[in-house]
């Protein structure tokens, strides 16, 4: 018999529950900054709770045209919830992420590598 | 009040969007990535339903927390070393051979995270939430538990005021086992009420 507390046995930790606790990095990073934000005080759990349960009334009441996906309604909460205290707007996330996206491929930036000396 | 389907540009990958929302977080003194990333690893490596087992076999060995675990669930699971988000409001419900609990949260994802970790998909997934409460014994023989028809079914509905957690029948012929030997036989979904728990 193994060691009473191997994690390898069916009470481990999520992982070895045959399915990984986040399915996506992202996920663990929209999971994260919801629970440190609350942790930090700057929301109580039940105003987050109340958001996600609108998110998902609302894809419900959608009649189901896009899959569920519950970290994007997870995402959609926190966005809400930021919104309301007027911390971080909709629009801000918006145009930060069409920044990000237009990032060049890799970390490399040209102008940086070629003429950062400057020589003349 | 925002009219974007769904708040997020659907054009736009979400991993980008999330790393958008944590970037202006973090510029804003709002996170510390350092504290995020110490959160994230606890749940993702040290928050799950083993803390939950450790509660079921002691409980099952010791009837005095048995009954401490019964009246005050969150206090009697403190005494362990569990709590934390998601564990304050713990009621815990025993599984005799005539009643069985199980758990949903039929509005969200409410699930007592300190011990039982985060929730598998199913638990969170919108047919599991619906169909629990109307037709409990056809889910439970889906998800390969078969009660008697004598077996009286309760759901348990989690809110933010009430977490639950099922407290299984020790399974007959484990008499001879020690605490320590009970906990690797506890599993998540017995703690959810959604299977039985077996004798090795």
């Amino acid at each position: 018999m193994s060691a009473p507390l191997d994690i390898a046995g069916p009470a481990a930790p999520p992982r070895s529950n045959g399915e990984l606790v986040f399915a996506e990095p992202w996920e663990s990073r929209a999971f994260g900054m919801a629970v440190t934000l609350y942790e930090s005080g700057a929301f109580t759990w039940p105003e987050f709770q109340a958001a996600l349960i609108a998110r998902i009334a609302a894809w419900e009441a959608s009649a189901a045209d896009e899959p569920y996906h519950y970290y994007r309604l997870w995402l959609a909460a926190l966005e809400d919830v930021l919104a309301d205290l007027r911390a971080v707007s909709t629009d801000e996330i918006t145009t930060r992420t069409q920044d990000l996206a237009q990032r060049p491929p890799g970390h490399d930036h040209h102008d940086h590598d070629e003429h950062h000396d400057h020589p003349h | 009040m925002t009219t974007t389907h769904g708040g997020q540009d659907e054009t736009v990958p979400v991993a980008l969007r999330t790393e958008a929302l944590e970037q202006l977080l973090t510029e804003r003194g709002l996170i510390d990535p350092k504290v995020m990333n110490g959160i994230i690893t606890e749940y993702e490596t040290n928050v799950g339903p083993l803390n939950g087992a450790k509660v079921v076999a002691k409980a099952w060995t010791d009837p005095d927390y048995r009954q401490r675990l019964l009246q005050d669930g969150t206090a009697a699971i403190k005494e362990l070393g569990f709590s934390g988000p998601q564990g304050e409001h713990i009621v815990v419900v025993e599984n005799t051979p005539t009643t069985h609990n199980l758990v949903v949260c039929t509005l969200c994802s409410c699930y007592p995270w300190p011990v039982l970790g985060l929730p598998p998909s199913w638990y969170k997934d919108p047919a599991y939430r619906a169909r629990v409460v109307r037709e409990p014994r056809t889910v439970l023989s889906e998800m390969g538990l078969e009660l008697d028809d004598d077996v009286q079914i309760t759901v348990r509905d989690s809110t933010s005021e009430v977490r639950w957690l099922v407290l299984p029948e020790r399974p007959a012929g484990t008499e001879h086992l020690a605490e320590e030997e009970l906990v690797p036989l506890v599993t998540r979904d017995a703690m959810v009420g959604v299977a039985k728990v077996e004798a090795p």
